[in-house]
């Protein structure tokens, strides 16, 4: 029972817990203070995840390693990003309360526990923590008839999806008689010994997890869930709980169901394929910012799942790499989407970006790096990502993924650019509030990573392929 | 490699390369109103593109002609994991087109000095991002840095065109843009399997690396996707003319003058040294796209109206001799088609500050508004009349070289092919002298037209280096040709070679 390899964990909570304690308490909000106490939380977490020990904890049920380190430092960096971003936002928007970043704490806890689990149980209890504070983050501007809509519809999807995934956990263990990723990795040691009530078993979780990474087909919430959320629970929704539900996902395929690869290979497959694709071409047609976002996390989900898909260490390595700067683009991106106010009321209007490059030009540079970024352009971090996938892919001989990739990369790119025709080719719309200097520095700082990148990219490559050896030893 | 050329250790080409950045970094920090803003951008961008050419001209004094191998070599370690490496290095076939991208950049600055008047920070910045990555993709000897910025030109590129284009620029832009970028990612997925083939992305490694010739196929196939569009070879040169016409004035010099060599360089640089099995097996489709291109888009080149599209589609036409030249595999055929695009960076980059200058006064590029200025511009209507026959490739001009040692070489492949790709230079007449004889000879029957001011000094400052150029390159080959002759020896050389070695072994396995 090894109970400081949750350290982390466990501080995150009880903040979260005085929070709510304090906040109860004191009878007018105090958010700024709240939100720096979780700011303060993640980064005490953060050295703690990166000095703490390594091991199985708790009987099997917790896994602290390399892995799971390196996720969790992805997952505290989007909170920590998400929560600055949310200071601005939420006050302007009338929705600063100090519950937000309680639940942001609370969410942030169980996406480290979902990449820290090492039995279906754990998974499933972090998950669930996960979800419960999202589903209410969804729903966080209470009077707003689309927030609400959006947490219903979170809400009820979500459920399904967990219900999918339990019922899927209960036939793996009731054909395999343990819920122990590495007893299961034991017994299961090639395809043939896997009973086909197994792999119904495993083909339902693979559609929960699924849910959770909003891969087509079960991407269905993500476009309305982004678009009716807050901004800045939208700029919290796609990154650590993407990293988070990809990291699950990657530790479930790898680790216990590693061996039944020949099983599963073609599922995600299909999965990313379909994410690529529809993510490409239905982000075309989008005009609000936001719902083009998530169509846009829809084809970068799926360009990570084809990296899942070979199923080996190179192939992780590059996903890890991929969410890593998925993460800081995102956020960098939802920092400049947050800016986009005008006297006093948020617009989400990709024509309200129109003439951004006369206006404000730093703002519409940054935009327009995160854009051309986010298409995979090179010297930017995200031709990068695309790269080590791609290299993966091929190494794997998984030539359709790889040609279907770049394709969809390119018809990604279409609507990158178009984002930046509006802001630099379009006459000028009326111009911006001023921004706070929150997202200023969120924009600024997540912008020089994604520019910059291609002069270090050792230390995050490195990182990524030292955490993906872990699970495959 | 050859460490003594490295100028005692000095990283010359990294520093030609990445000096632009220093001046966009300078150009972020200027401050005041808007037309201080301007004044300093324009001039600030000047000084750094001619500082740029200064310490490039160092690279003409100190290259060693008679090395065929690369020289001014850096390596530094870069995503150590997979074995690839920062390395820059130049031989005779990118030696030049360095310098050609050098020489053209503080000659745009010039030349869009009072065409460019919104924006103008911005634009000088997006040129010099474009110089670094022009300079970059020269100088790349490792494929996944060479890709990079390959790609990365796409984004400078497409702000100028979309953003100081005109009418119809933002069609043009993103045409430009998915057109090159769809090349450009086949490309991507042939270097990865290179690049796991052979362990390594180190180009001059690759150029001796013998991949299998089923494999090769595919990779060729890939290679030509992304560099056919960038040349543009027919079918795939509908974006250029768009893009030209939209483009500003520096916009189209540089589209005419470096960007699309940047696929035939390619072509030369890729597809025929590693892949030389599917480089001889492709080339009849290859020479049959490049004659069509040349009769075809000479043709629709007599057609046209605006002065700016005429002109884009007579490159696509000299670029279809350039192809022809570099997939005859012999020494002719390639220095001819390394000389074509020299002399077609200098003359086509040219004709479009030609146009440029007449735009600048009337603001229309429509052939029928013009007819005899030749009366009023006198000094223009030289240097246009010299610039035109350098694009027809009269004898004692730029282009004539290497269309004759196209032609050459084309004659020791097949009689036709010769003949065919020869009968560009008549159609390339034509259409040139009758574009000359419509705006410049006739009577002058519009007002606007008479008073209209020959050429200013800062456009003499742009174009008497490129004159000088075509005349020296006419007049003197031997000093460009002296360049690349062990360059393009050894590859003709390799080439044979690897492709005796096939026969070798097909004869073995039969």
């Amino acid at each position: 029972m090894n109970w400081t390899l949750a350290l982390p964990e466990i501080v995150l909570a009880v903040i979260g817990l005085a929070i709510l304690v304090f906040g109860v308490l004191r009878k007018q909000d105090n958010v700024l203070l709240c939100t720096m106490l979780a700011i303060g939380g993640f980064l005490v977490a953060g050295v703690l995840v990166l000095n703490g020990g390594q091991g199985v904890g708790f009987n099997g049920q917790f896994i602290a390693d390399p892995f799971a380190n390196f996720n969790k430092v992805l997952i505290l960096l989007g909170a920590s990003l998400a929560a600055i971003l949310s200071l601005d936002f939420n006050e302007k928007q009338g929705i600063g309360r100090f519950e937000f970043p309680v639940l942001l704490l609370f969410a942030t806890v169980g996406m480290m526990i979902m990449v820290s689990a090492s039995n279906l149980m754990t998974l499933y209890l972090g998950l669930e923590l996960q979800s419960l504070s999202l589903y209410v983050l969804a729903a966080f501007a209470r009077d707003d008839l689309r927030s609400s809509e959006a947490g219903l519809k979170y809400f009820v999807l979500g459920g399904l999806a967990s219900g999918l995934l339990l019922y899927g956990i209960s036939l793996v263990y009731g054909f395999s008689g343990t819920m122990d990723f590495a007893k299961l990795a034991s017994l299961l040691t090639s395809p043939e010994m896997a009973s086909p009530g197994l792999i119904v078993g495993l083909v339902f979780v693979l559609v929960g997890l699924a849910f959770k990474v909003s891969a087509v087909p079960f991407h269905m919430w993500t476009p309305d869930v982004y678009e009716g959320a807050p901004t800045s629970v939208t700029a919290f929704f796609a990154t650590a709980p993407k990293v988070a539900a990809m990291g699950l996902l990657l530790r479930v395929m790898s680790s216990p169901f590693g061996h039944l690869v020949t099983a599963w290979h073609s599922l995600i497959v299909m999965l990313a394929i379909g994410s690529m694709v529809l993510g490409a071409f239905a982000a075309i047609g989008q005009s609000n910012i936001k719902r083009l976002m998530a169509y846009s996390s829809i084809g970068h989900m799926g360009f990570a799942l084809a990296g899942l898909s070979i199923g080996n260490a190179d192939g992780v390595r590059g996903v890890l790499v991929y969410m890593a700067i998925y993460v800081v683009m995102t956020a960098g991106t939802f920092a400049c989407i947050i800016a986009m106010r005008r006297q006093g009321r948020a617009v989400e209007q990709i024509s309200d970006l129109a003439g951004l490059g006369s206006n404000d030009p730093f703002l519409a540079m940054l935009l327009a790096g995160f854009m051309f970024s986010l298409a995979g352009i090179p010297l930017m971090a995200g031709f990068f990502a695309k790269l080590y996938v791609l290299l993966a892919a091929v190494e794997g001989g998984s030539w359709s993924l790889a040609v279907v990739g770049v394709l969809s990369s390119v018809v990604g790119a279409f609507y990158y650019i178009r984002i930046i025709k509006v802001m630099y080719f379009d006459p000028p719309a009326g111009a911006f509030d001023q921004r706070a200097p929150s997202l200023s520095f969120v924009a600024g700082a997540t912008g020089l990573f994604t520019v910059l990148f291609f002069l270090f990219p050792s230390p995050v490559v490195d990182a990524a392929n030292f955490a993906a050896q872990s699970i495959f030893r | 490699m050859n460490a003594v050329n490295n100028v005692m250790g000095f990283p010359l080409l990294s520093l030609i390369t990445w000096l632009p950045m220093a001046g966009v970094l300078i150009l972020l920090t200027i401050r005041g109103d808007e037309k201080t803003v301007a004044t300093n951008a324009r001039w600030t961008a000047l000084w750094t593109s001619l500082i740029v050419m200064v310490i490039s001209l160092i690279i003409w004094v100190r290259f060693d002609r008679a090395d065929a191998g690369f020289q001014f070599v850096e390596d530094v370690p870069w995503l150590a994991h997979y074995k690839v490496g920062y390395k820059m290095g130049v031989d005779g076939i990118s030696v030049l087109f360095v310098l050609l991208s050098t020489v053209l950049t503080p000659l745009c600055i010039l030349a869009s000095w009072e065409s460019i008047q919104t924006k103008v920070r911005e634009f000088m910045i997006s040129f010099l991002i474009l110089e670094t990555m022009m300079v970059g993709m020269f100088c790349a000897l490792d494929f996944v840095v060479f890709y990079m910025f390959f790609e990365a030109v796409l984004i400078p590129m497409y702000l100028i065109i979309g953003i100081w284009g005109g009418p119809r620029r933002v069609y043009a832009a993103v045409k430009f843009f998915l057109f090159t970028l769809t090349g450009s990612v086949l490309m991507l997925l042939a270097l990865l399997a290179m690049w796991l083939h052979a362990g390594t992305t180190d180009i001059p490694t690759l150029m001796h690396t013998s991949f299998p010739p089923g494999m090769q196929k595919w990779l060729f196939l890939a290679f030509f996707a992304s560099f056919a569009v960038k040349v543009p070879m027919w079918p795939m040169h509908t974006w250029l003319p768009d893009a030209h016409v939209e483009a500003p004035t520096a916009g189209s010099v540089i589209l005419a003058g470096v960007l699309l060599k940047m696929g035939a360089y390619g072509f030369a640089r890729f597809s025929i040294p590693m892949l030389p099995d599917a480089s001889a097996y492709f080339a009849p489709f290859i020479f049959t796209l490049s004659v069509v291109a040349v009769i075809y888009t000479s043709l629709v080149a007599l057609a046209q109206e605006d002065m700016k599209k005429l002109i884009a589609y007579s490159s696509v036409a000299h670029m279809g001799v350039v192809t022809i030249g570099l997939f005859t595999f012999n020494e002719e055929g390639i220095q001819g088609g390394l000389f074509m695009m020299l002399s077609h960076g200098v003359v086509s980059a040219a004709l479009f500050l030609i146009v440029g200058v007449i735009y600048d006064r009337i603001h229309t590029r429509e052939i029928a508004r013009y007819g005899g200025l030749a009366d009023r511009m006198p000094c223009y209507a030289f240097a246009f009349m010299l610039f035109a026959m350098a694009s027809v490739g009269l004898p004692g001009t730029a282009g004539f070289v290497g269309e004759f040692l196209v032609i050459v070489g084309a004659f020791k492949v097949n009689f036709w092919l010769a003949m065919l790709g020869g009968a560009g230079m008549i159609l390339g007449a034509a259409y040139t002298l009758y574009l000359y004889r419509r705006v410049m000879f006739g009577r002058i029957t519009r007002d606007d037209l008479r008073g209209i001011m020959d050429l200013s000094a800062r456009e003499w400052a742009v174009f008497a280096p490129l004159i000088v150029l075509t005349m020296w390159m006419g007049v003197y080959p031997s000093s460009f040709t002296g360049f690349w002759d062990a360059s393009v020896a050894a590859m003709v050389k390799q080439h044979t070679a690897a492709l005796a070695e096939s026969v070798k072994l097909a004869g073995v396995l039969h």
